[in-house]
């Protein structure tokens, strides 16, 4: 069944590509300058604010940001492409998660574009490149099977309330805080560093991704082995939730 | 006895008409205290059954709303039965709107990949059957114009020359023959005929008599989501002529 649409996949995930950068001068360059801007920006904003105890600044910056980014739109758009997609699925048959995931893995192929600007990013600041840096695509599967799950959940749900796009903007508003990307996190309270180690899925994916390219050491055992276990969970949790209720999709989009 | 290739079978198919539509959690809540959150059901399609031999062509007839599309989308495998049982056994090309999946934005070449692989295609097939696609909807000169600027006669084209390029074992067509030129209507029944006579399954759905009479042997008459009649198609539309007069 899975194989049967592959073609459609890739269709739709050069389609979500060309589209994303045509009549635009630059093309694909935009997916690393974008980045890189925005970085300056910040680099410019906060380092004043946090970069005494932080080495670096700005590559500890972009490998934490690189990753939100992926998440917050990689989701966000999942959780709308059901209903963006609701004039085709009313007229011809197509399985609906198609869609969900082919969304998920146009801002996957995006997101490993940017990584020329965090290479840009390492050169210019004179930062040493390690051997570890090369395992980073096992942060990028786990972070990718997390997005899939948990964009399976939110299209699923955004077809019976579309409140859940405003919620889930105030959530990842929230998610992004709660992140170590802009500081270190041994600078909040003891308490509120357990839960975030605890709770926090993207905690995991930035402390490995950072292990990797930032400290250039092998991540430990319980990050590691804990990123891969809340992947699967969530994208066992979506896909539940998505195939209970995909049936019922068709009378309310 | 060899199996029907579709065979519908009581099929009753059920909508949710909720007075307002509530689609949001405030909404929802109010309604919940309120204890107002009732749905009105609506039956499309009540105990609807219709078997199809292999090679039969069968038209669907009716007034609007008589539940016609709705029998389509059901054997499409888009809606899904509330009782009842839809099988099929075969491929199916589902015609029920030209074009649906086109992307205004990119180009002729690009739709045709992109609307061929809605369809269950591959890549690979569509590389071979690309040049009999373009040339059935005679658009050669207009391949890397977006499709936005296309006219809708155009896109139509584009879309049943997609949909019908398939060999496929059930041809599913929904009104769509109202846009098109004359001479553009006449290709397509041509090509409907031809499919035909290699032994396409045909279910269509038209408001023209004249059509249903040239391309179909059988006829199912609905109405209000019921059975009205079943058979012959010159004795069905004989009996749909004399009703609505």
């Amino acid at each position: 069944m899975f194989w049967k649409y592959k073609d459609l996949i890739i269709q739709l995930v050069s389609r979500d590509i060309k589209l994303k950068y045509r009549r635009s001068f630059l093309g694909y360059l935009w997916s690393i300058l974008n980045p890189l801007f925005v970085m300056i920006v910040m680099t410019i904003v906060f380092s004043a604010m946090f970069s005494r105890n932080i080495e670096n600044f700005p590559v500890y910056l972009f490998t934490g940001k690189m990753l939100f980014d992926f998440l917050s739109t990689s989701t966000r758009q999942a959780m709308t492409s059901v209903v963006n997609n609701g004039a085709l699925l009313k007229k011809t048959y197509v399985p609906k998660y198609i869609f969900t995931f082919s969304q998920v893995t146009s801002c996957m192929v995006d997101f490993v574009l940017s990584f020329g600007a965090l290479l840009i990013v390492i050169i210019a600041t004179g930062a040493k490149l390690t051997w570890t840096s090369v395992l980073f695509p096992t942060v990028v599967v786990q972070i990718y099977i997390f997005c899939l799950g948990l964009g399976f959940l939110l299209a699923a749900l955004n077809v019976f309330f579309r409140d859940i796009q405003y919620i889930y903007n105030a959530i990842t508003t929230a998610w992004m805080y709660l992140t170590p990307i802009f500081y270190p996190i041994e600078s909040l309270p003891h308490n509120l560093q357990i839960l975030i180690k605890g709770l926090n899925p993207l905690y995991y994916y930035v402390a490995q991704f950072r292990d990797l390219v930032y400290y250039g050491q092998i991540p430990g055992p319980r990050i590691l082995w804990g990123g891969w276990i809340m992947a699967f969970i969530m994208l066992v949790i979506g896909l539940w939730a998505f195939k209970r209720k995909q049936d019922d999709f068709i009378l309310f989009i | 006895m060899e199996p029907y290739i579709v065979d519908v079978d009581n099929l009753t198919i059920r909508f949710n008409m909720a007075s307002e539509k509530v689609d949001n959690l405030k909404e929802y809540a109010i309604k919940l205290i309120k204890k107002e959150l009732k749905f009105k059901e609506f039956l499309a399609l009540q105990d609807v059954s219709l078997k199809i031999k292999r090679g039969e062509s069968w038209a669907l007839i009716g007034v609007n709303g008589s539940g016609k599309s709705t029998l389509l989308k059901a054997v499409s495998g888009i809606l899904k039965p509330y009782k009842g049982s839809v099988t099929v056994r075969g491929e199916i090309a589902p015609l029920i709107e030209l074009g649906a999946g086109f992307d205004g934005n990119m180009t002729a070449r690009e739709n045709i990949y992109l609307n061929g692989t809605v369809l269950g295609h591959s890549k690979k097939y569509m590389d071979e059957h690309f040049d009999e696609i373009v040339d059935f909807a005679e658009l050669w000169n207009f391949l890397d114009t977006p499709i936005k600027n296309f006219s809708s006669g155009m896109k139509a084209r584009l879309g049943f020359s997609v949909a019908t390029m398939v060999s496929s074992d059930v041809l599913i067509v929904d009104e769509i023959l109202a846009v098109g030129d004359f001479l553009f209507r006449k290709k397509c029944m041509d090509r409907m005929n031809t499919m035909l006579n290699d032994g396409t399954t045909l279910l269509f759905v038209s408001h023209n008599i004249e059509d249903v009479s040239r391309l179909c042997d059988h006829a199912l008459w609905l109405d209000h989501g019921r059975t009205k009649m079943a058979g012959n198609v010159e004795d069905v539309c004989k009996a749909y002529g004399n009703h609505n007069k």
